[in-house]
């Protein structure tokens, strides 16, 4: 019979191309990606870095000075691989600690403005109409506004900004690209004819939205958060150094270069570590971000 | 016939409310389905078809309305007066759809295993175990091969016949009193149609199904149907039992479609075709909506809208046509007859 031999020739091209999820091809594909990898492993032994070194160390070895004159301002040497500053701190035990710092500020606060612009992206492509209309003009109206300004003008209304009101700051003002984003793929992905089957076989809205709508938002808002992170570092680092973000003695990237300012260039070494730790940093998650970027979008092709 | 019908459409009227006007995509559509018969639809392009086929699961997305007066009743209930709650425990539960298209009505990013035992797991609150289980056996029921393997696939990995049966095992896990097809088999090439119109003929009379199908294509109707709705410019132009339909049409435009059908052993060097292309349903014609497009089309046609006429038993038509039978003489006919009495055609001043 016609019918079970044109089955069994499907079955033959099914076997061949065998069976694996979106996101385990899409991991091969970043696997793949060198510049990606090498981002991702730089990142993996700074946050290690970051994370472990607190844990050996008492918490206040990186404000510790051990002799204040004598140790004020030496270039790099066994003791001190860094140098130290004009307050005699260590400079790596003090970039070790500002990792910890600018890093969980740099990935909290992204994490914050990918949830509030997903969800309030999400609500306005689901709903359409005059709801979303009124939602996107608002967004438009607070991207016009420069973030930079934005935060400098917010930072100083309070003269003493604690890390979560730096966090929040941040994030809160971090998440209108986002919101845009989600925006175009759900108000698309609203009229994918899924999303009708799925209507059609009595799916509410919350389960369509959950189910159905919001995996095809993840991908892409995984890259703009990742590329969020290597901006948000630089902009904390920024505010830092202007005085409004991170207060000392607590040390964060941006014032531990500020801290060496003072004795630049004599006292080249406490800027140019703090510098290449953020660029190196950035560097790293902006390569992790590419290579994101591409594997994800291999993904909606069929494996070959 | 004591028993009540399953599905009674009375005046459903569909409109869309656009910038361009009010959109009368279904205008008045009356219909009826028993329990274990398959309706055939039938109509070309922008005849309202599809939107009768969502109206009916009130799937209808503004700027479309369902009009109040119109009537839907399935089992006994009202579909238009349930809340939103009541009306998607019928959907996918009691009448389910099956879409046009294999290709993009499957979600990509997961494997057809979960997305149809996402349909129990909505309706039955089954367990993850449960559900996984019946989509396997709903795999087996369409006839797919090796199908605890096949369900841990996704879309992209099936062909389009797959895709299209994993569409039906979708329709069919809740085992409906109703299955909406909508042009199932278009995407499909023609043996592959075959099989599928096989299989949901095959399902049907196992399970008892009453199946409306959609489609543009009298020969599926033929195959599959046992009565035929044919629709025209948002309205139903005719009803009849399909053997009535196919060796006797009354509306000119089911005679129009029957003509546009190529057919094996009828030599003919083009199709025949239905001069024109339906009127934008912003602005039905006044009269008889097909006139425009109609041969025997004469005054009566523009003045006053024809009403569903009795042709015969279960046989309806609406076409002034049943009032005056003498007017069927085609106008092409007309000048056959008269070039054959001796005047000669100018062909050359066209030229």
């Amino acid at each position: 019979m016609t019918t079970v031999r044109l089955d069994q020739l499907e079955v033959r091209e099914g076997v061949a191309i065998g069976s694996s999820s979106p996101w385990q091809t899409a991991l091969r594909a970043l696997a793949r990606d060198r510049s990606a990898l090498v981002g991702a492993i730089v990142i993996a032994i700074i946050a290690m870095v970051a994370i472990v070194t607190p844990l050996v160390f008492p918490d206040d070895y990186c404000i510790a000075q051990p002799d204040i004159i004598g140790l004020k301002n030496i270039p790099p040497s066994f003791t001190h691989p860094l140098g130290t500053d004009k307050f005699s701190r260590d400079v790596l035990a003090r970039l070790i600690c500002g990792a910890r710092v600018s890093l969980s500020i740099a990935f909290l606060s992204v994490l914050v403005a990918a949830t509030v612009g997903t969800v309030y992206g999400a609500i306005a492509g689901y709903l359409g109409g005059i709801a979303d209309s009124l939602l996107m003009r608002l967004v438009d109206a607070l991207l016009a506004i420069p973030r930079v300004l934005l935060l400098i003008a917010v930072a100083t209304l309070w003269n003493r900004l604690e890390i979560t009101g730096l966090i929040l700051l941040l994030g809160l003002t971090g998440w209108f690209g986002v919101s845009r984003l989600v925006r175009t793929l759900v108000a698309s992905a609203r009229h994918d004819e899924f999303v009708a089957a799925a209507r059609a076989l009595g799916a509410s809205d919350l389960r369509i939205l959950g189910q159905h709508i919001l995996p095809r938002v993840v991908s892409p808002v995984l890259v703009a958060a990742t590329l969020g992170i290597g901006n948000v570092i630089v902009i904390e680092a920024g505010l830092t150094y202007l005085g409004m973000g991170v207060q000392p003695p607590r040390a964060s990237w941006g014032s531990i270069f500020y801290d060496g300012v003072e004795y630049f260039p004599s006292v080249w070494w406490v800027c140019v570590f703090a510098g290449a730790a953020l660029v190196v940093t950035v560097l790293a998650v902006n390569l992790v971000a590419d290579g994101l970027r591409e594997a994800l979008d291999a993904r909606q092709l069929p494996p070959r | 016939m004591t028993q009540p019908p399953l599905l009674t459409v009375s005046d459903l009227r569909s409109y869309f409310y656009t910038g361009a006007g009010v959109a009368r995509a279904v205008d008045g559509v009356s219909f009826t389905i028993a329990a274990g018969e398959t309706l055939g639809i039938v109509g070309e392009s922008g005849c309202g078809k599809s939107v009768t086929a969502l109206s009916i699961l009130r799937l209808i997305q503004p700027p479309g309305r369902i009009e109040p007066g119109s009537r839907i009743v399935f089992e006994g209930q009202d579909l238009l007066r349930l809340d939103d709650a009541g009306i998607r425990r019928v959907r996918g539960n009691r009448i389910a759809m099956i879409f046009q298209e294999p290709m993009t009505a499957l979600n990509p990013v997961f494997t057809v295993g979960d997305q149809i035992a996402e349909v129990a797991r909505v309706h039955a609150s089954a367990s993850r175990r449960a559900a996984w289980d019946r989509a396997v056996e709903m795999l087996t029921l369409v006839g797919i091969p090796a199908p605890a393997q096949r369900a841990r696939e996704y879309p992209h990995q099936l062909s389009g016949g797959m895709r299209q049966r994993v569409l039906i095992a979708m329709a069919l896990v809740m085992n409906p009193a109703l299955v909406i097809a909508d042009e199932p088999t278009t995407a499909l090439d023609v043996t592959i149609q075959a099989q599928i119109l096989e299989l949901l003929g095959d399902l049907q009379q196992r399970l008892g199904t009453s199946i409306a199908m959609i489609t543009h294509d009298l020969g599926v109707i033929a195959e599959v149907a046992s009565r035929v709705v044919v629709m025209y410019g948002g309205e139903v132009v005719e009803e009849a039992r399909v053997e009535a339909l196919f060796e006797a049409p009354h509306h000119p435009y089911t005679e129009g479609l029957l003509h546009a059908m190529p057919r094996v052993g009828r030599r003919q060097e083009r199709l025949t075709v239905i001069p024109g292309t339906v009127p934008p349903p912003t602005a039905w014609p006044s009269g008889c909506r097909f006139r425009d497009r109609c041969p025997y089309a004469w005054e009566r046609c523009t003045r006053e809208h024809p009403p569903l006429y009795q042709i015969g038993p279960g046989h309806t038509s609406r076409c002034h046509l049943a009032e005056e039978p003498e007017r069927r003489v085609r106008r092409s006919d007309a000048v056959t007859a008269a070039e054959s009495a001796g005047q000669p055609p100018r062909a050359q001043s066209v030229a």
